[in-house]
């Protein structure tokens, strides 16, 4: 069986797939990959299923070496990646011989690079999910984060891998966006009409500290007009909190599943995957939408991450 | 019946405005049904105390008909029997050793510690639902004696099996969470296992009571 070596984890590397919905009654949050579009589509180019189980790596890349070698694809955030030496792309598949390594640094742009290998990576499952959920220590490898020595064995892969790249049409419209856009939250009229459009015309920046269960954002305080304290209601991924002193929380994918502070908008679906590209530090704002133009956006999308012959060139 | 969009691809349904026990038992009720016979574009359900949130797969549904759908699903609920509920007796040290914020609740209360924990232990409370990190379960409600708010500030950290109480909640931290809640005692006792069937001590509707054991006894049960 062949396996992959974790030489350096990089800042924070977890195995993720696309997460275990469905839990809720048990206080279980899906998890699954921060940017499922990226870790989807670098498992089409090694020939996995979009639902096989990879790595995911936070801001630092870090080092792997393949005993036996390996097909594997890498997407996301460029980190400057290289295999024995060589600089490689991302999008696109690549044959790693045995014994060879890979390196990724400090990332260039976004906040997490995928790690795609034909045959994925073999974890038992939790709830059917690989994923790795930090805060309870389940999924993934030993409920963790990867450190330097585990070794990963990997599955056997499925089919011949054919020689191609995502599509650079493709790319641009997937592209992180820091242009959030959203539709109303469930309180959004506890909120006064100036303090929506400051929530909407001004700039919010990523704080340092910003992880997978949310990114707690810096910028105007947003203040609700109403002062009794919410009742504990379920929250949904992409929702902007506002804390009692009127900072925003965008939900990520690790979010508590119910929480007491009222959320003045959504991210809308097509936009999930954008939050988990977001590095601290970046400015970023938010569009109003309807529900009807995010329905249709996602439809389109999920249409076009459902046709092979549109993703690859 | 009200329903509010959460995000594109969730709906909040809310089945009274109050925590009380008759809209907990429709909650229930209702993701009886859902858990029953789970439509096919249902990704996940969220109970809380008043209300239930849906994902779902925008490609098959939209807000509208999910509302039309969970209409026909309300009529169906209230004829349908909640199960008895399950009683569960949880072990709970008070010491100050665990128990960082008992002072002070007993100081704002004008009670004495022990007074807290005779009023806490008191009563079986019901699970209204498992929220915040698997298998935290929301327990109320506490007598009025003890029930005041949360810390000003969270604490970045609490110690798993931390039993604390909130407003008119009690709960025990299965994991070590951030937390606002105030501490008054922990158990020896695991919340949430991966390898348990079920792997939540504490499931939602239960009927659960805390008993007060001493260091020595938490120490033996601890290691078992």
């Amino acid at each position: 069986m062949s396996s992959l070596v974790v030489k350096l984890p990089g800042l924070l590397t977890t195995i993720q797939d696309l997460g275990r919905p469905g839990f809720g009654p048990m206080g279980i949050s899906p998890a699954g990959a921060a940017d499922p579009v990226a870790l989807r589509l670098a498992n089409l180019l090694v020939g996995n299923e979009p639902t096989a189980a990879g790595l995911e790596m936070t801001l630092v890349g870090g080092s792997y070496v393949f005993p036996t070698g390996a097909v594997i694809a890498l997407a996301g955030a460029n980190m400057g990646a290289t295999l024995d030496g060589h600089p490689i792309d991302l999008w696109a598949p690549y044959s790693a011989t045995s014994g060879a390594e890979l390196v990724l640094g400090p990332t260039r742009n976004y906040a997490r690079t995928y790690l795609a290998i034909a045959g994925g990576v073999e974890v038992p499952r939790f709830l059917g999910s690989a994923s790795t959920h930090l805060l309870a220590g389940i999924g993934g490898y030993q409920g963790r984060a990867l450190r330097k020595g585990d070794v990963l064995q990997l599955g056997a892969p499925k089919r011949k891998i054919l020689k191609h790249r995502v599509s650079q049409t493709v790319l641009v419209s997937l592209k992180p966006r820091r242009v959030l856009r959203v539709t109303d939250g469930p309180q959004a009229d506890q909120f006064s009409a100036e303090a929506r459009e400051t929530f909407t015309r001004q700039t919010f920046r990523v704080t340092e500290d910003s992880d997978r269960l949310g990114l707690r954002l810096q910028g105007p305080l947003i203040a609700s007009t109403s002062s009794a304290s919410m009742i504990t209601e379920p929250v949904s991924l992409g929702a902007i909190q506002i804390t009692p002193s009127g900072q925003a929380i965008i939900l990520g994918v690790d979010q508590q599943t119910t929480g007491g502070y009222p959320k003045i908008a959504n991210v809308i679906g097509v936009d999930l995957h954008r939050i988990g590209q977001l590095r601290p530090r970046v400015d970023i704002r938010f569009e109003r939408t309807s529900l009807a133009v995010a329905r249709a956006l996602w439809i389109e999308q999920e249409r076009l991450l459902n046709n092979p012959s549109q993703l690859f060139v | 019946m009200r329903f509010c969009p959460a995000s594109d691809q969730s709906m909040l349904i809310y089945l009274g405005d109050r925590i009380s026990l008759a809209t907990h038992e429709r909650v229930v009720k209702l993701l009886q049904i859902l858990q029953k016979e789970p439509p096919a574009w249902l990704r996940n359900v969220q109970p809380a105390y008043c209300c239930l949130m849906l994902a779902f797969d925008a490609r098959r549904i939209d807000h509208a008909e999910v509302e039309a759908v969970l209409r026909q699903f309300e009529q169906r609920a209230e004829s349908t029997r909640t199960p008895q509920p399950r009683k569960i007796e949880i072990p709970v040290c008070y010491d100050p050793e665990f128990a960082p914020d008992l002072e002070d609740v007993a100081r704002s209360h004008g009670l004495k510690a022990k007074d807290v924990v005779r009023l806490h232990a008191s009563r079986f409370y019901r699970a209204y639902f498992l929220g915040f990190a698997p298998g935290f379960a929301y327990l109320g409600d506490l007598p009025d004696g003890i029930a005041g708010p949360r810390l000003d500030v969270p604490r970045k950290s609490v110690p798993a099996g931390s039993v604390a109480i909130a407003g008119k909640q009690t709960a025990v931290y299965p994991f070590s969470t951030p937390g606002g809640w105030r501490l008054i005692g922990r158990t020896p006792l695991t919340l949430f296992r991966a390898d348990r069937k079920p792997m939540e001590l504490i499931s939602i509707g239960d009927q659960v009571r805390f008993h007060p054991i001493s260091r020595k006894e938490y120490s033996e049960l601890a290691v078992q």
